[in-house]
């Protein structure tokens, strides 16, 4: 029982240390945001990073994700009747809720991986220590240029996403279930209002932002070597994930109601 | 110029440095002997600011540092240039941009500007034709050599060396002692080396100080340091595992008949 409550204990302190760890890092990346000249160069190429090279992952997730919620849709309303609001339903989720999700996901996995890895590279092998020594700033340098391109590009992403989900549920409904084109356009645009798809953007812009950090914060106190690196990676991308998944039950539940 | 005082820092449990003091002399040029895992590489991270001492004060120029703004340590750094062990090339960059990283803030030069003072100070290291290669194209000496290029590239007033001979096979170890020597008589520059190679200790320190149990326990010419009598100083600089310096996991009483 004490061995219980020792272990309870014990990871609810690692727990706070570390999330308080992720804050203060958050803090000073915004700090530094704050101060110009900013990183250009860097955050363009971060930007190239994670959002333009996610975008082949993330159409072929949405194109099936679309589909496949068309097909499922369409035979389960069919049993009352409702299959003419296939077009809502696909539009509903994929800007309110697969959209966002779905693109975080695929690039926490993408990109915060690769964020960790790199970043805990250069921790080991003192790259950090050595942009210290060279009089700059490492969460300036490294960490503020991934930041501004997660929150930027999650969104731009997660705008293709929707599109591109929606165009996957219009294939399956019209194409395979032979539904009239119009009635799908004309029900996908009838109950979908704007404030759909920019809360479902700031959720976006919200999963980017805590990618970047999370990733970064990982990968930044990396130690012990190449298994360092690798705990990083894994533990950028669970908890990554975790953070998405869990936050956006919150945030829908403070923007959508 | 550089005055550690009363230097604590531990990790976890184990306290690396317990009250150390050192002071180094504008010009010197002094090598830190110690065993592995005795805190060498902390002191050189302390001088330069990028660790922080648990308690006690670090003086560089009779400022303390260990109080400083953040934004005020940057500009103290530009003093520095640090070789690190394994030479710590950015792997995302070349060789003349790896060099010229510290000089790209400066509005008045040009990439092209840059470019030239880089390949300058790889002559300078003995290094022609590399200036476009990455990192991972170079052998471990040629990136100790790079590593030692952009460490000169800001001209600092200070050079810090972490075991700039480590890994290296003993010609290329003493061509790396000849430039650390070299850069000393060129340059002027004050330098701190750390390593446990004391052929290289020898031959580049004006003053060889020796660390154990987190703090300096003598500090003397190579020729003192060589006739010293302080056991520790004598076993470590004989390289012999039996005497007053213990071993972890290795016991007191086990005996090898080394004839």
């Amino acid at each position: 029982m004490i061995k219980l409550i020792e272990t309870l204990g014990r990871t609810l302190i690692g727990f706070s240390g570390e999330l308080g760890r992720i804050v203060l890092l958050l803090l000073a990346t915004v700090r530094q945001a704050l101060m110009p000249p900013l990183e250009l160069r860097n955050t363009f190429y971060q930007m190239l990073e994670i959002g333009v090279r996610s975008l082949p992952v993330v159409v072929v997730t949405a194109i099936f994700t679309g589909m496949v919620f068309a097909l499922q849709t369409y035979t389960g309303f069919k049993r009352f009747g409702a299959e003419s609001v296939v077009g809502t339903v696909v539009a509903l989720s994929m800007t309110r809720e697969l959209g966002p999700v779905l693109t975080g996901l695929i690039v926490a996995g993408r990109a915060g991986a690769a964020m960790a890895a790199e970043l805990g590279t250069m921790r080991v092998t003192e790259q950090i220590d050595a942009l210290e020594t060279l009089a700059t700033n490492p969460v300036r340098y490294l960490i503020v240029p991934r930041f501004f391109a997660g929150m930027i590009m999650l969104p731009a992403v997660t705008i293709v996403a929707d599109i591109i989900g929606i165009i996957g549920g219009y294939i399956v409904t019209v194409g395979l279930f032979k539904t009239s084109s119009v009635v799908y356009w004309k029900r996908t645009w009838d109950f979908l209002v704007a404030s759909d798809i920019y809360n479902g953007l700031i959720k976006a812009c919200f999963f980017g932002a805590s990618i970047a950090i999370i990733s970064c914060y990982k990968g930044f106190y990396t130690s012990g070597g190449a298994e360092g690196v690798g705990k990083a990676t894994t533990g950028a991308v669970v908890l990554s994930s975790m953070t998405i998944l869990i936050s956006d039950y919150f945030l829908s539940n403070w923007l959508f109601r | 110029m550089i005055k550690l005082e009363g230097l604590f820092k531990s990790f976890g449990k184990g306290g690396v440095l317990k009250g150390l003091d050192l002071e180094v002399e504008k010009g010197e040029s002094r090598v830190i002997i110690g065993g592995s895992g005795s805190g060498k590489s902390v002191i050189l991270k302390h001088i330069i600011g990028i660790m922080k001492p648990d308690k006690g004060h670090v003086f560089i120029d009779g400022v303390d540092i260990t109080v400083m703004k953040e934004s005020s340590l940057y500009e103290t750094r530009k003093k520095f240039g640090m070789l690190f062990q394994m030479a710590a090339l950015f792997d995302s960059m070349n060789v003349w941009e790896n060099i010229g990283f510290g000089l790209r803030r400066r509005r008045d030069l040009r990439p092209a500007d840059i470019k030239e003072i880089a390949v300058d100070k790889l002559k300078m290291v003995g290094l022609v034709d590399v200036e476009n290669l990455m990192p991972s194209e170079l052998s471990g000496g040629m990136k100790k050599r790079v590593g030692l290029a952009r460490a000169i590239a800001y001209e600092p007033e200070i050079l810090l060396y972490d075991e700039p001979t480590t890994g290296l096979d003993p010609i290329t170890a003493d061509a790396i002692n000849d430039l650390i020597v070299e850069m000393r008589e060129k340059l002027r520059v004050t330098s701190v080396a750390i390593t446990h190679d004391m052929s290289s200790a020898y031959k580049i320190a004006g003053r060889i100080s020796m660390l154990y149990d987190g703090k300096i326990i003598g500090t003397g010419t190579p020729e003192e340091i060589r006739g010293t009598d302080n056991p520790y100083i004598r076993q470590f600089i004989t390289g012999s595992a039996t005497g007053p310096i213990k071993i972890e996991g290795v016991s007191d009483d086990r005996n090898i008949d080394r004839n």
